[in-house]
């Protein structure tokens, strides 16, 4: 499954978004979404360590670090600021 | 339901009865609360041990009440009954009832963090197919109101079909509660299957049909998402052929061609979804001090800049601070050594109570105050959640020589002491990246290498400006480089090696910085003390007796008693086997310049390489060498037998960096023993080491003295 446009790797800090849809071949992409990284979960950019990677994103109040190989694996539909 | 046979003790009976047998598992996420609970819960009376074969330590305490004991396992930290890492193997084996010496729990006290619902509940969903009675936990309750998060318990209790009890951990509310829930767990029915995936719940029914025996719904589940792996091999040989020669099939119909661990994620976690929009309500959120302090370091610089502040703090206090506890610890050891002498005079015996006994314990001993101050530091890094966050800020500068960001503790750590670095090493859940870790640990310079380096240095680099540092601060400096260096390229090495494997997964949890709990922090230094008392300790011990015996064995009857005190000394360490094993490898050493005393002293030096100094100190007390009034003097006028000085520049070179890389320490690999549960690793570290220091010395002395 190609996954292009808007991912989790292209969020700027502090945007939200929402997760549509998942590369989930990799197992390590499986493991992320255990801990909670699936469709139609909300997650917003919190931050990230010197270079952009690993990127820290938070969802219902847990923060998740991520590496930029894995976070490219979602692909999200940003929510509007404002929301 | 399997258990609706089971005989029920009718209330009353319960206390004429006094049960003691129930043993309920203690299930929660990492950083849930679970391990403060458990303490509260169970005091500080706690067994700890090891399951068989692996390095996880298994807690067990006790919960007493007016009428019974309940046996409380603190289970490792997990997010799925779907196994992912050693810790979580164990936590689902034990809960499943298949760990080997551990009996099948008969009950499950779920932790659910009241801040963290959403992963807590994909756990305790899972916990609920168990057909165990189960009591719910509700922790954090205090820190999820001060976020604006409030919890319906009993809209949750009611989805959950399980009794939930708010507690806060902390301060000891709601405990009374649970500690009477937890008491009674036995008389409980175990929850009703909560509908979250109908198919599933179809599929295993099906497998179960012809089966002869009764099978667990839980296992079924299991098998179907994680296929007929190595954990799954007992439920598979129950079942009948024909569900057997199925599995293939109904495993394809369920999950199609998606992953099963994705779709069965997917499916839950929409399910909690819905429980939240049900049970979680959200207040209007005040700015609290760990907002602020969390959003200031979120910010990559700042971050990375705090860490490197609180690494230098923690780095000055195990550095600085512990010193005079350990000058304190060996000046104790020499003056009740002293005080052996002058009660039962200079015998075997009083040399081995003094030399032996008393020095070994204290060479064990003199570990601990370094060990206690970092594992204090780093115990409350952790409980704070601030270790999490180094890791995840470090993560690519320690990508980049193989290993990864939760290296970056046991690598500091190893600059004071590698014993507590290595333990340390826990923290990194990949087993790959933990050995390399390992083994790269013992090259940084620990603060035993310090003393040898400072008296070669001293005696023997001269103090002249380079710049505006000195020469010699410039040496050291470059010999902590050198180790640095060493330490990565080992790292690196093994990575592309014998350590090749695939890179490791980095999905770290970030926890909210919280207030670490006293009582827990508390326990857990205790049990790091203990375990290396217990283990390593036992190991140094021995091995400083043996040296003392090779020092003082045989002893020589023609020593001249007009020699003075320390000729004598001398003399006796020529003739011991020490000495003797000195000239029997003077051979082996003297290519890099060594004459027979440097061997031996590099011998003894071996379990603890600070020993050199002593041994350096008794061998060249003899002669014209005693005139010199300091070592390093001593040292400087040595000369060998045709009158050339043994100490040139080359060989002392040489000796550096023999000793920046040799592991000269028995603790150490006691300590590599203990924590990878096998010699080979230490075996192999020693043999490792001291090639590379015997050739980084053998070319130094040879290249310097062409």
């Amino acid at each position: 499954m190609a996954i292009n446009g808007n991912t989790l790797a292209t969020l700027k800090r502090g945007q939200k978004a929402i997760i549509r849809a998942i590369d989930a071949a990799d197992p390590q992409v499986q493991r992320l979404m255990v801990l909670g990284l699936v469709e139609g979960t909300e997650v917003e950019h919190a931050s990230s360590a010197i270079g952009g990677d690993p990127i820290e994103f938070r969802l219902f109040g847990c923060g998740i670090s991520l590496r930029q190989e894995h976070a490219r694996r979602f692909k999200v539909a940003p929510v509007a600021v404002g929301d | 339901m399997t258990k609706s046979s089971e005989i029920r003790i009718p209330a009353n009976e319960i206390t004429v009865a006094k049960r003691s047998d129930a043993s309920i598992v203690v299930v929660g996420n990492p950083n849930s609360g679970k391990s403060t609970l458990f303490n509260r819960l169970t005091g500080l009376k706690q067994r700890i041990g090891n399951y068989p074969g692996v390095t996880v330590e298994r807690h067990i305490g006790f919960l007493k009440t007016a009428d019974s004991t309940t046996e409380l396992v603190d289970l490792p930290g997990t997010h799925s009954l779907s196994a992912h890492s050693l810790e979580e193997h164990i936590a689902v084996d034990v809960i499943f009832g298949r760990m080997e010496g551990t009996k099948p729990p008969d009950g499950i006290l779920a932790v659910l963090d009241a801040t963290n619902l959403y992963q807590g509940l994909f756990l305790v969903q899972q916990l609920t197919e168990l057909e165990l009675p189960t009591v719910v936990a509700l922790t954090m309750t205090d820190a999820a109101e001060k976020s604006g998060i409030q919890v319906d318990t009993a809209e949750l209790s009611a989805l959950l079909g399980v009794p939930v009890y708010p507690v806060v951990a902390t301060t000891g509310a709601g405990l009374d509660l649970l500690r009477s829930a937890i008491a009674g767990i036995r008389d409980l029915t175990p929850p009703r299957r909560i509908r979250v995936w109908p198919e599933l719940i179809e599929a295993a029914a099906r497998l179960a049909q012809d089966s002869s025996e009764p099978l667990r719904f839980a296992e079924l589940e299991r098998l179907l998402i994680d296929g007929p792996t190595e954990s799954n091999k007992g439920i598979v040989s129950k079942l009948s052929d024909t569900a057997r020669a199925q599995l293939p099939g109904v495993r394809e119909e369920l999950f199609e061609s998606e992953p099963p661990i994705a779709r069965d994620a997917r499916i839950r976690y929409t399910w909690v979804r819905t429980v939240l929009d049900k049970v979680q309500k959200k207040a209007p959120v005040f700015v609290s001090w760990r907002t602020r302090v969390t959003g200031f370091f979120n910010k990559p610089v700042p971050g990375t800049l705090g860490l490197f502040v609180v690494m230098a703090i923690v780095f000055q206090a195990v550095f600085a601070w512990a010193t005079p506890l350990m000058d304190a610890i060996d000046a104790s050891a020499s003056v009740l050594g002293a005080a052996v002498f002058e009660r039962l005079g200079d015998t075997a015996f009083s040399s081995l109570i003094a030399d032996g006994v008393i020095a070994g314990v204290g060479s064990v001993v003199i570990f601990l105050p370094q060990i206690l101050i970092l594992f204090l530091f780093i115990i409350l890094l952790e409980d704070s959640g601030y270790l999490a966050r180094a890791a995840y800020l470090m993560d690519r500068a320690m990508r980049s020589v193989g290993l990864s960001g939760q290296s970056i503790i046991p690598m500091i750590s190893s600059f004071a002491c590698a014993v507590p670095g290595i333990m340390a090493t826990r923290v990194i859940p990949n087993r790959r990246d933990r050995i390399a870790t390992i083994m790269a640990a013992p090259f940084m310079t620990c603060s035993a290498r310090l003393p040898v380096y400072a008296l070669l240095i001293a005696a023997f680099v001269p103090a002249t400006k380079v710049g505006f540092m000195n020469l010699q601060g410039l040496v050291l400096l470059g010999l902590y480089l050198f180790g640095i260096v060493m330490g990565v390229l080992t790292a690196l090495l093994m990575r592309k090696t014998t350590l090749r494997g695939p890179k490791p997964p980095f999905a770290l949890m970030l926890p909210e910085f919280r207030r670490p709990n006293l009582q827990t922090v508390m326990i857990q230094l205790l049990g790091r003390a203990k375990v290396f008392l217990k283990r390593a300790g036992t190991v140094i011990f021995a091995v400083a007796v043996v040296v003392w015996a090779l020092a003082y064995f045989p002893r020589s009857d023609g020593v001249n008693p007009d020699l003075d005190s320390n000729t004598a000394a001398a003399v006796q360490m020529e003739q011991s086997w020490l000495g003797r094993a000195g000239k029997v490898v003077e051979p082996v050493f003297e290519p890099l310049g060594w004459d027979w005393r440097v061997s031996s002293a590099v011998i003894a030096g071996f379990p603890a390489r600070e020993v050199v100094i002593a041994v350096l100190g008794t061998v060249y007390a003899v002669g014209d060498e005693a005139d010199e009034g300091t070592l390093s003097g001593r040292l400087k006028a040595a000369t060998r037998p045709d009158g050339s000085p043994v100490f040139t520049l080359p060989m002392v070179v040489g000796l550096l960096i023999f000793y920046a890389c040799c592991l000269q320490c028995a603790a150490t690999l006691a300590i590599i023993r203990r924590e990878t549960n096998t010699w080979r690793w230490p075996v192999f570290a020693w043999a490792y080491m001291t090639v590379i220091g015997y050739v980084g010395a053998l070319l130094a002395f040879q290249i310097g003295s062409a």
